[in-house]
């Protein structure tokens, strides 16, 4: 086998591992198991991707062509790292409390959810990313290409361009699997974190190894090696201070805002204690990246013929020296680097571009209706799916165009100028309360565009893009215009030049632009939480009106949460309003919890057109305001005590009232109850009676008619006898005299059980299952919770009215809570309903099948004696129903009941 | 900062804490201008080889991480320059 | 020729018995099971008498009896009441609304007709 037949085999290898490294992690954290997935230590390696292929071969290369210097590209994040305490801990915990998706979110959100800044934010990052994107994409072709180089018996060369293409197939592939499993993008992507924290370590090992090689296997010791760098062409340290400042500077602006290292320090993060461990872990990370990096670029020098490209030499080296292992392990770690920054990357991108350019642009010609009846959230998952597959694509086709040339090496520096414009409006929104959306937007459009003028088009080189003209005497002929020039800074290297003038204009625009404009009321309140964040950590709701109807609200965040965690949020906040069920009152708190979650999955500016959509009221009222922007502590003391109270006894007044409600309802139905069992015992009398009365009295009654109503006088008297029953059964279960029969089954046959004695399913009535979720094994009266079941079919069954009625059964376990939701397509029951359905003879609209509206309450008093509920469930399609109860009935609650 | 927020007088380990929060902020800048130290030596006949600077810059690296990794374990996250009343609270009973 | 009755009921064995009965006696019955277009229904069949139970899905009897009395042509016809609920407000509530008479289920079946018969009277 040849090396490169080798190579192929073992990256094939190494993809797979990956592949399943990712799905074994996806899988645990799924199953509640993967605690350490969400450890400090995975998260320090998560942050590795900020050392690319650039990185891993290019450092080497930068070393070889001027020294010492490259060290600045990891000294600017090590301190950014030490110094946490300034910056990353604040960023961090804005960017949790607001549930940010990405730094075009953050910026976004911070100016008032501007999403015009979104946009702009999103353009310049997907501009600076994408030839990013075409250098990793670079890098693992030439790495390959060099092996096929040293490789005899390969004959032709491997085609450049298709192998690019494969490794972009396969990473969008990849990332679309991974990342885009869930829509919330503050949920973590935990399969893709692990596959990246796994290549993190693959990398540095790689480079270590290599660096250990040359150190020792090539120079013999550190000594020999130190006096071959003192003989090198770099022995001298001859490093201009402006660039040793600026590139230090530059790569730790770069380090926060680059949007693949935005996505693992902030939207990835899980906790605050992670930047703990990652303060000093990751500095030493890169310390030990860069540790070998002049050593290895001396001994190339020294040892490959002249004109071999030092950007390779981690990978020549080995391969010149015979050692094809150690080869082929450095060409896995760079081809690592160069994986793991394009998935990252491109799931920021894909986020950002989803988020701020096609759901606006959906919402905005579909409108309010999509938001509550069309599905948000597949076309949300289309959107980020197409996106990754878009930055991917878009970063092939800048490789194909670019040609692969040497055109690509410089771009690493090209991007961090462009993406440190984000700097001033990203920092100034943390620190600055004064900080305004036009300051923003006019800091970033101009930093923008002396980037671009300087320093992104010259990249391509004179008349490529810019024609020479411009190079040499200025836009129009300006000479103070000049590109490489600008205002007459001649002689500047022109990264510093650009990084200079660039970020000196954004500067001054964005704090003039503040200084000069007035922010709007939204804009504030938002400064004002980020700004002190650690002090109120929430601020006073930003909605006021609360006109919303909570029903279509859960409707909205169902679709774009999905259901559990929509159901899950709802629930919580109606229990702290003191309100049972799913429904909690729109109020300006709730609506701002609300609408932060939905931020989560589809960014704070489209999060709060939505709601804007529903609640259709003004978002910030004058005293919302007020509460802001009154500091002094003891009208922030005397009005958060004040606000306490007034929530207490709005919360006290609301338990009162439903309170009140429930006891109406409850002596109404206690008052009825006598009339009613009067009316449920005559009703069948009445046909008895009458019917006996017509066999006495009849006499030429056809013996085909005598049976008829022979047979109707039984059915009634088992009608009667059922009632008798049932109302037994209730008041039995009601005075907890009942003695539960435990046992241990499997749901699915409970449920088998319960949908034949339900009559099964057929003639226009369709049960749908998913047995797969049903597997699983239940300790507890499994004939009581039958009569649930039963109960429940029978009555959609009942009172389903769609053609053709279909009952979904669904299964869902966690935390040894077992959850079974029936949920029918049909018209559902009212809202002013679901508060009395569970009570004795309620039945919705009077309506009368058979039965005597017992069973619900019956029902009701099953569950509470197998420590589980009965609850409805609203916001569905038609009547919904949600029986949760513990796996294992626990023996106190059985011996409570009895 | 208001008076009624902050007590003048902090207790023992609350004002250690404070201290150290003082010493994380410290340590970027001290960092970043020790960084710079090499830019000094240029063209000084004596001590402008890489060598050297390489094993300055690494030896700092080292020093930083090590002291970065000290103060960040017995920094309290909930720490900040608000939350006086809150750990006078806890600390009240130890003094 | 009997005259037309419409019966207002539910119960689909309550129904088959009263319909038994009053079309041996020469009757001609018709019914209908719901109280959202009850309304309707008696404006369809034109009754001579109306039969009207008071618990129906949609909509009680008492409010379609209010209907009933409300429209010119039919304010005069005959209404029996029959109720499951023999309480003595049900009673007061029917004669408010405008019954004609009021039976309390379980009827005997000659009692009914009795009623029908005299109502048919009037």
């Amino acid at each position: 086998m040849t090396v490169l037949n080798l190579l192929i085999l073992v990256c094939l290898l190494y993809v797979v591992l990956l592949f399943s490294v990712a799905f074994a992690a996806d899988r645990a954290a799924m199953m509640g198991r993967g605690s350490w997935l969400r450890s400090s230590v995975v998260y320090t390696l998560s942050l590795s991707i900020y050392c690319t292929a650039w990185t891993f071969y290019g450092a080497v290369g930068f070393a070889a062509r001027s020294g010492l210097e490259f060290v600045t590209i990891y000294l600017g994040p090590t301190l950014v790292m030490v110094g946490w305490w300034w910056t990353l801990r604040r960023l961090v915990r804005v960017g949790r409390s607001q549930r940010i998706t990405s730094i075009a979110d953050l910026i976004s959100s911070r100016y008032g959810k501007s999403n015009l800044l979104a946009v702009l934010v999103t353009v310049l990052a997907v501009v600076a990313t994408t030839p990013y994107i075409a250098l990793q994409l670079q890098s693992v072709t030439l790495s390959f290409a060099a092996f096929a180089e040293t490789d005899p018996e390969a004959g032709t060369l491997p085609d450049m361009q298709s192998t690019a293409l494969w490794v972009a197939a396969g990473l969008a592939l990849f990332t679309i699997l991974f990342g885009t499993r869930n829509l919330d993008a503050n949920e973590r992507h935990h399969g893709v974190v692990m596959a990246i924290a796994l290549e993190a370590v693959v990398k540095l090992f790689a480079l270590l190894a290599v660096g250990v090689f040359v150190v020792w296997g090539l120079s013999g010791g550190i000594g020999p090696t130190l006096d071959r760098i003192e003989t090198s062409a770099i022995a001298r340290f001859e490093v201009s201070g402006s660039r040793w400042v600026g590139l230090t500077m530059l790569s730790a602006m770069a380090f926060l805002t680059l949007p693949r290292m935005f996505q693992v320090l902030v939207v990835e993060n899980e906790a605050d204690e992670h930047l703990r461990t990652a303060a000093w872990a990751f500095p030493a990370y890169l310390m030990l990246m860069s540790l070998f990096v002049v050593p290895i670029a001396v001994v190339g020098l020294d040892m490959m013929p002249a004109g071999a490209n030092p950007d390779l030499f981690v990978l020549t080296l080995p391969l010149m020296e015979g050692r094809d292992g150690l080869a082929i392990l450095s060409f896995l770690g760079g081809f690592s680097s160069a994986t793991s920054m394009v998935i990252v990357a491109a799931i920021a991108l894909s986020t950002m571009v989803s988020n701020h350019v096609v759901m606006p642009l959906w919402l905005h010609y579909s409108g309010m209706a999509a938001v509550v009846s069309g599905d948000v959230r597949t076309v949300a998952l289309m959107a980020r799916r197409l996106s990754i597959g878009g930055v991917l694509f878009l970063g092939y086709v800048y490789f194909r165009m670019s040609g692969g040339g040497t055109a690509l090496a410089a771009i690493g520096l090209i991007a961090f100028v462009g993406v440190a414009q984000f700097l001033p409006a990203l920092m100034g929104g943390l620190f600055w309360r004064g900080a305004t959306r036009t300051g923003a937007l006019a800091g970033l459009t101009l930093g923008a565009a002396v980037w671009l003028y300087c320093l992104f088009l010259p990249s391509f080189g004179p008349s490529a893009i810019l024609p020479q003209s411009v190079f040499d005497h200025g836009l129009w002929g300006q000479g103070w215009l000049r590109p490489r020039a600008l205002f007459g800074a001649e002689h500047m290297d022109p990264v510093i030049h650009a990084l200079m003038w660039s970020l000196l204009l954004n500067v001054s625009a964005f704090i003039l632009g503040s200084l000069l404009s007035f922010p709007q009321p939204i804009e504030r309140l938002q400064g004002a939480q980020f700004v002190n964040s650690f002090d109120h950590p929430s601020a006073p709701g930003g909605w006021s009106g609360g006109m919303a109807q909570s029903e279509d609200l859960l409707i909205m965040a169902q679709r774009i949460m999905g259901a559990r965690e929509a159901q899950a949020l709802f629930s919580a906040v109606a229990a702290r309003q003191g309100v049972a069920g799913y429904l909690p009152e729109p109020s300006p708190d709730f609506l701002q919890e609300l609408e932060r979650a939905l931020a989560g999955s589809v960014g704070a500016a489209t999060a709060h057109a939505m709601i804007g959509q529903i609640v259709g009221g003004a978002a910030v009222s004058v005293e919302d305001l007020m509460a802001v922007a009154d500091e002094t502590a003891q009208i922030m003391e005397y009005s958060s005590q004040l606000e306490a109270k007034s929530q207490e006894l709005a919360r006290t007044a609301r338990q009162l009232r439903q309170a009140n409600e429930t006891l109406t309802q409850i002596s109404v139905q206690k008052d009825g109850f006598l009339s009613q069992i009067s009316h449920e015992l005559r009703t069948p009398m009445t046909s008895i009676r009458a019917f006996s009365e017509i066999l006495r009295d009849t006499e030429d009654l056809s013996p085909d008619e005598q049976s008829k109503y022979a047979t109707i006088i039984h059915d009634e008297t088992v009608r009667l006898t059922r009632l008798l029953d049932d109302l037994l059964d209730l008041s039995v279960l009601e005075n907890g005299q009942v003695e539960l029969n435990i046992q241990t089954g499997t749901l699915e046959a409970l449920l088998d059980r319960s949908v034949r004695a339900a009559g099964g399913d057929g003639d226009g009535f369709r049960i749908r299952r998913v047995r797969a979720n049903e597997q699983v094994e239940l300790t507890t009266d499994l004939d009581r919770l039958a009569q649930v079941f039963i109960n429940l079919i029978s009555n959609a069954r009942k009172y389903c009215d769609a053609k053709p009625a279909i009952l979904n059964i669904r299964v869902t376990v966690s935390d040894g809570q077992l959850v079974v939701d029936f949920v029918d397509n049909g018209r559902g029951i009212p809202t002013d309903k679901h508060a009395v359905i569970f009570e004795k003879f309620s039945r919705i609209g009077q309506t009368r099948v058979s039965g005597a509206g017992l069973g619900l309450a019956i029902c009701r008093e099953i569950m509470e004696r197998l420590g589980g509920e009965i609850s409805y469930l609203p916001g569905q399609k038609g009547a919904a129903f949600r029986v949760s109860l513990p796996l294992t009935v626990e023996y106190m609650t059985a011996q409570g009941a009895v | 900062m208001s008076p009624e927020r902050t007590p003048l007088f902090l207790a023992r380990r609350t004002y250690r804490r404070r201290r150290l929060a003082d010493a994380a902020r410290i340590l970027p800048l001290i960092g970043g201008v020790l960084f710079c130290l090499p830019l000094l030596w240029k063209g000084s006949p004596t001590s402008d080889s890489t060598v050297q600077s390489l094993i300055y810059v690494f030896g700092l690296w080292v020093v930083l991480i090590l002291a970065s990794a000290i103060i960040s374990r017995h920094l309290r996250l909930d720490d900040n320059e608000r939350d006086g009343t809150r750990s006078e609270h806890e600390e009240t009973g130890g003094t | 020729m009997g005259k037309k009755v419409l019966l207002i009921e539910d119960e689909p064995n309550i129904i088959e018995a009263i319909s038994f009965i009053l079309s041996r006696d020469g009757w001609e019955v018709k019914t209908h099971a719901n109280g959202h277009d009850a309304m309707e229904a008696v404006r369809r069949r034109a009754p001579d008498l109306i039969i009207l139970d008071v618990m129906l899905p949609g909509k009680s009897g008492y409010d379609i009896l209010g209907e009933i009395r409300e429209d010119e042509d039919y304010a005069a016809t005959p209404v029996l009441m029959l109720t499951a609920r023999g309480q003595t407000r049900d009673r007061e509530l029917a004669e408010r609304a405008g019954a004609s008479r009021y039976m309390t289920k379980p009827f005997s079946n000659a009692d009914m007709l009795a009623a029908v018969r005299a109502l048919a009277q009037t």
